[in-house]
Formats: structure tokens, sequence, C-alpha cells
């Protein structure tokens, strides 16, 4: 579903705060992939999934998705194939619309939008359904606009947004890091409701080794701007903390440095 | 009192076109586009020359918004595809419209006394009154281009539009295209301002190089009156907001002057009104600071 090849990207090239942040880095993602991905300080999380996304280009390599070659397509030409949750709550929705407006927008993902009206009123009960699913009580608020709403509340939103048209690709960079521990499990809970009734090929960073060892069939770490671990299936489901920092110090040599790993 | 109330109402009318345009970058945008201290007299320059060639005021509107458009999209694209900062990219475009609104009408200003224009001929045909006429063609344009522009927001080029205003990184992630929203809507601002342009200039009977100044300052003057006055709960409201605040502003400027301000101090006047209608928000908190601590 996704073929990364042989990836590079730096930063502030030729300057003294070069940043060497993707060194070659290849992964390949079979549909219905969840993999969870984790790694520490600038070992180019953020960097991999900002090239998928298009945010930048990269120096050298190759991003597939589905069979087509994205990688010199533009940002806004990859969100037909590709759905994004940020760590950021505010990054996700426009604060000054509707719900239903920001909904609306999201069910047209990746079309050109045209003169019709913005707001249809065949997919209000689709919308309302889903909020209903979240559980939040959002369906009753469905005129309200989006700034109202706590962080918890719009990372869900955008998780709704990011799936209501099923991307071939879903993006997760951090996406429960900013929110307090219960609305973090709660919307995590909910990724992995989504992901896994839709079978989402689905690429999460998270800083929580916990969340990665338990979420999803497949985990990789980074390191230096290349995959340093990458466990699936069985192997991955009897995995526990200690023997990833094992396999961390194996593989790279190094200590795991990032406390904020280590501690959460 | 009547004789003066008429034309100033009618006048906020032909002005508030141009403050629903500078609403659209200032607030939709998220911009504060200066291109319009040159579209606006673009406008009224590419009018007069044409309505004093002896074309039809129809041909002379449809030639300021096109113009406008184009002023528009030259600040789109100096923002958009050259990277420049919007507010400089807006200046470049003022100053070079300059020379283009010297060039358009061939003289620094141009005299519309001896020529038909579209309230003359409602004068002639219609059998109109002077100010009536504007008055008529005011309300006209205002609901006109007011209903247009609510229209084409609910529109999903328009929510996109309005949602690059508010977050240009979500949009993205969502499919459109930032950079063709914001020369859009820059080019439709600029229309407007352009179209206000020819209104005023066939109002004041004359096209003059320095009609500008202050365009920007008058606009923004208008949304915040008519924001922090008749309020903001929906997009419809801020619509009619924005030009009542300008028929306000018009209002405030006859008052001051019949009090016996000097007209050479109204610029001085109408930029105080501006910094303390910005500053409202931070007033307004720090005095319900105070009174939460008492």
């Amino acid at each position: 579903m996704l073929r990364v090849e042989n990836i590079c990207k730096t930063f502030f090239a030729g300057t003294i705060n070069e940043k060497k942040a993707l060194q070659g880095l290849s992964l390949h993602l079979k549909p219905g992939d969840f993999v969870t991905v984790i790694g520490g300080n600038g070992a180019g999380k953020s960097t991999l999934m900002n090239s998928i996304a298009g945010v930048f280009p990269i120096d050298s390599g190759k991003i597939i998705i589905d069979g087509n070659d994205i990688t010199k397509t533009p940002e806004h030409k990859r969100a037909k194939y590709i759905g994004r949750v940020f760590q950021d709550p505010m990054m996700g929705t426009a604060a000054g619309m509707m719900i239903e407006e920001n909904l609306a927008i999201a069910a047209r993902r990746g079309k050109t939008p045209g003169l019709k009206w913005g707001l249809d009123s065949d997919n209000q009960t689709w919308f309302s359904e889903l909020l209903q699913e979240l559980d939040l009580g959002l369906e009753n608020r469905m005129t309200a606009k989006v700034g109202l709403l706590s962080g918890g509340q719009r990372q869900a939103l955008t998780l709704l947004m990011a799936t209501l048209i099923k991307p071939k690709l879903l993006l997760l960079d951090e996406h429960t890091a900013a929110l307090d521990p219960k609305t973090a499990a709660k919307v995590l809970a909910l990724t992995e409701r989504i992901v896994n009734r839709d079978h989402l090929t689905t690429l999460m960073i998270t800083h929580n080794m916990r969340d990665a060892l338990r979420c999803g069939n497949r985990l990789i770490m980074l390191h230096n701007g290349r995959v340093i671990i990458d466990v699936e299936g069985e192997e991955k489901s009897r995995l526990t903390i200690p023997d990833l920092l094992k396999m961390f110090e194996q593989a790279s040599g190094d200590m795991l440095d990032s406390d904020r790993l280590l501690l959460s | 009192m009547i004789d003066l109330l008429m034309p100033t109402i009618a006048q906020g009318l032909l002005w508030a076109i141009m403050a629903l345009g500078v609403y659209i970058t200032y607030r939709v945008l998220d911009i504060a586009d200066l291109t319009v201290e040159g579209s606006f007299p673009l406008g009224a320059a590419v009018a007069a020359s044409l309505l004093a060639g002896g074309y039809s005021p129809w041909l002379a509107f449809g030639a300021a918004m096109l113009a406008g458009m184009l002023a528009g999209v030259a600040t789109g694209l100096l923002h958009t595809k050259l990277k420049i900062p919007a507010l400089l990219a807006g200046i470049l475009t003022m100053i070079a419209l300059y020379s283009v609104n010297l060039r358009v009408m061939g003289k620094a200003n141009l005299s519309l006394l001896r020529v038909d224009t579209v309230f003359s001929i409602m004068r002639d045909i219609g059998g109109f009154s002077n100010a009536q006429a504007v008055l008529c063609v005011g309300i006209v344009s205002s609901l006109l281009i007011g209903g247009l522009i609510y229209w084409f927001f609910g529109t999903e080029i328009g929510a996109a539009i309005r949602a690059t205003g508010f977050n240009p990184q979500m949009i993205r992630a969502q499919g459109v295209d930032t950079n063709f929203t914001i020369i859009l809507g820059l080019l439709i601002s600029n229309a407007l301002v352009a179209l206000s342009g020819a209104l005023v200039a066939q109002n004041n009977g004359f096209a003059d190089v320095g009609m500008g100044t202050g365009t920007i300052v008058i606009g923004l003057a208008s949304v915040i009156i008519g924001e922090v006055l008749f309020g903001t709960r929906s997009f419809k409201n801020c619509i009619i907001s924005v030009v009542l605040g300008s028929i306000v502003y018009r209002l405030v400027i006859a008052a001051v002057l019949q009090m016996g301000m000097p007209p050479n101090d109204l610029k001085l006047f109408t930029a105080i009104l501006v910094a303390f209608a910005l500053s409202l928000p931070l007033i307004k908190s720090k005095l319900g600071l105070r009174k939460a601590v008492k």
C-alpha cells in the first residue's frame, strides 16, 4: 500500500545547523498494516510523516502509495490518498467554522471544490450518526464552532474527518501527545476502533512505548533517520518494554536518549 | 439635518462595497491587504476614463471590476508564488498601481462633470434627485453584493477560502490548494474595492490618483465599527454589520465635520478611531479583569 524507498532529507544543508533527518529510510506497508512508530528525539519520525504527506520535498528516494508515485506530488494533491491527524489538536480543524462545515470539507477530501452549496442536507444524518459513535455529545452541537470544543473533542473530530472518506493511508503524528492521559486513552481507543473497523493502513507515531507495543500489528523504531527495528505479528505481541530496549541497544550500539520515551 | 443625512447614508453604502472587500481579506483570509489603496483609485480611474470616452456605466463597472481582479491576482501571485509576505506584496501592488492609474487616466485628475454617469442617467431618465439616485444605487448594490458574498462563501469553494483563513494547514490536508484560495480571495476582494471606487468617483464627479489614500483604514474602521455595534454571530450577521459599519463611519465623519473639525484633520481622526477600535478587545479584557478583581 505504501512503499517508501531509500528516502533522504537534510535540513539546513551546508550550514552549521545541518541536520540529516532521514538517511536512506525504506519502509513497505502492506494493505491493512497498523504500524506504530517509535524513536528518540530527532530520530526522524515526524520528518518521515511530513515527507509522506508532502509538507516539504525530499532530497532523494521514492514514495509510492497504492501504485502511484507521489514523490513529486504537491501536498494538497496527496490528500486524495492520505488522512492526517496532527499532534496539535488545533491543527486539524478550522476553529471559526461549524462542526458540520468541517465535516463537509472532510467529506470532499481530495475533490476539487465547486460552486455547490457547501452544506449538503443529505449528509446531515450521516454526520450525526458518526458523531454519535464518538460518544461526546457532539451530534447535538453540529452548528457549534469547532473553536468552542476541548482539545480531546477536536482531536476526535479530526480523526473522524481524516477517516470520513476511507484513506489509502492514515498518518497519526503523536496525535494523543498533547492530551491529558484520560482523554488520550479515549482518543487512542477510538483510533483503534476506526482503524480496525475500516482495515486502514496506518502509520502512528507515539512517544508511549506501552501504546506502541499494545496497538497495531507491527512496530518500527527509527534511529538516525533509518528503520533499525521492525517487528510484526506474533513476535510483536510477545515483545515487552525491556525487550525493546535491549533490541535498541543491540541494533544501534547506543543507549536510548529520549527521557520522554522511557518515562511515559 | 435630513438634507445631510440621506447623502451621508448613501455615501456609506457606496463605500460599504469597499468595506466588504476589506472584510474578505482582513477577516476571512486573515490578511491585511494594502492592495486596496491602489485598486480603489484603479476602479475609479478605469470607470472615469471609459465614461469620459462616452462608454456606458455598465461597461465602466465591468471594466473597473476586471481591473481590480487583476490587481488582486498580482498581489496573490507575489504572495503565494514568490513567497513575499502578504503585507509587503500588497504594498508593492499598491505602489505599482499609482503609475498604472496615472497611465489609465493620462493625468492626475479626471473630471466627470459633463459626462453621463450612472447617477446622472438615473436623474435624467428616472426623474430621481441626485441624492435619491445615489441612495438607490447604494441600496441595490449593497444588497446585491452582500447577497452574492453570502452565497459564494457558503459554496464549496467559498468554504475552502474561509477555511484557508482559519487554518491553511488543515485545508491543505483536505486536498485544497491554498495558493489558489488565497489568490481567489484577493481577486474577489479587489474587484469589490474597484467597483466601490468606480461608484464613489461617479458620486464625487471626478477620479483622482490620490483618492485611494487611507482606503484600508476606512475599510478597517467600517469592519470594526460594524462588528462592535452590530455583532458577528454568523456570516450573514457579519456582512450586514460591515455594511452598517460603513454607514455609521460616514455618519460619524459627517457629525464631527458638522461640529467644526477641519476637513484636513479627517485622516488623523480616522486613524485614531481605528487604533482605538482595534485596541478595544485589549481594553475590554483589562476592564473585565479589574471588575473581576473587585
